[in-house]
């Protein structure tokens, strides 16, 4: 029985599909439910505005939405499909894969929420403005899912190239580290930038006016803060393509490992700082505009050193696939 | 397949370095992150003290970033001399 190729598959596409879907809901309902927290705030200040908040906080809960639907794709691909060339090696990249989108739907389910919640609460401070907070709250909550995007081709990349031509010491491996790298990496990217246009809405709704400055930076904040999760996709290009020697040691089977984890917790912490440095600045522009060059510098320095901790992590992954 | 002693001491060695960069880096990204959201909150609300303020952020990003240098170590230290 243990060398029956297809109940490994089956195993690992089945394990892989549950935790898709169980990590991936994580995110988009906490998310959702800051959303609708922050409408009933709304709501409870200006009851008569009750329909356009509800309006703003369904959108914004749609976006949010994507990431766990994303989720949901990949678990059910995962549970209903026919492997053309079965070995052991693809048993290992679904299951690679499941961990990819599950983990990788968590940040940006999560980031989603705040531009959403803020939107509806700007909503009732400035009624007026509603068009560019919902436009600026859908271009925020886009680049949030940019991560669990990320994490969904990589998941795909996995289930659907044959890799079965590669030997399966130490590819297995390989294959586990690259879903473990894009998608830890990008919990902390999707979080981050999901801060940055939390301020953005925020600050919009204050001081409508400076929205071109604000939309400004909080895309170059997200954009930076979008670094960390592609450092992780990196790594997984570099994983997935690389073709190994066939070594039955476990030593070549952890390097591959072990790189495909520091990436992928190396990314988590940099991304949510970023966005923190990005929240800060943007929410500081839309107060006192005229500085906003100062405080797009100092944001940009604090990013960098945040950053340096990722940058360390990938040197260390690549050291481990290349190096040692 | 013969595993051997060395084998698994090696390999614990690498997934021990992943392990520590990995998990070291969360930290400090995100106390620096901190550091540079409070320090732009404070510029927006004394502009003419950029100066003071970002070099205050740079010291704090510094004890910060300690910790991820340590991991740096540790992590470098498994890979190439234990």
């Amino acid at each position: 029985m243990l060398n029956d190729i297809q109940t490994w598959i089956n195993v690992a596409a089945y394990t892989g599909g549950g935790m898709a879907m169980g990590l991936g809901a994580i995110g988009a309902a906490i998310g959702e439910g800051y959303t609708a927290a922050q409408a009933n705030a709304a709501v409870s200040r200006n009851t008569e505005l009750s329909g356009d908040i509800l309006k703003s906080m369904l959108v914004g809960q749609a976006i949010a939405e994507s990431a766990s639907i994303f989720a949901l794709v990949i678990a059910i691909l995962l549970l209903f499909l026919s492997v053309s060339n079965p070995s052991l090696l693809t048993a290992a990249a679904l299951f690679g894969g499941g961990l990819c989108m599950g983990f990788g739907a968590i940040g940006s389910g999560v980031g989603s929420g705040f531009p959403a919640g803020q939107a509806c609460k700007g909503l009732v401070r400035q009624p007026q403005v509603a068009g560019k907070l919902t436009t600026n709250m859908l271009i925020g909550s886009a680049v949030c899912q940019t991560p669990a995007i990320f994490s969904m081709v990589v998941a795909l990349m996995l289930i659907f190239i044959d890799f079965s031509g590669a030997p399966l010491l130490p590819t297995w491996a390989a294959l586990i580290g690259a879903g473990l790298s894009t998608g830890l990496a990008a919990i902390g990217s999707g979080f981050g930038g999901g801060l940055a246009a939390g301020a953005s809405c925020e600050g919009v709704a204050r001081q409508p006016e400076t929205v071109g400055n604000v939309t400004t930076i909080m895309l170059i904040g997200q954009a930076v803060s979008q670094t960390a999760s592609i450092f992780g996709l990196l790594i997984s290009f570099v994983l997935m393509f690389k073709s190994y020697p066939e070594s039955a040691a476990l030593t070549a089977s952890m390097c591959l490992l072990a790189a495909g984890i520091s990436s992928g917790f190396g990314g988590i912490g940099p991304g949510i700082g970023n966005g923190m440095a990005a929240e800060g600045a943007v929410r500081w522009v839309a107060r006192d505009v005229e500085n906003a060059g100062g405080l797009m510098r100092t944001m940009l320095v604090g990013q960098a050193v945040s950053q340096s901790t990722a940058i360390y992590a990938m040197v260390v992954s690549l050291c481990l696939i290349f190096v040692v | 397949m013969a595993v051997e002693g060395a084998d698994i001491i090696k390999a614990a060695a690498f997934l021990g370095a992943g392990l520590a960069m990995g998990l070291g880096a969360i930290g400090p990204g995100v106390g620096e992150g901190m550091a540079a959201a409070k320090t732009c909150e404070a510029i927006g609300k004394n502009p003419q003290e950029a100066g003071l303020l970002t070099r205050t952020m740079l010291v704090g990003q510094a004890v910060s970033e300690s910790t991820g240098i340590y991991s740096l170590v540790i992590a470098l230290l498994l890979l190439f001399v234990v």
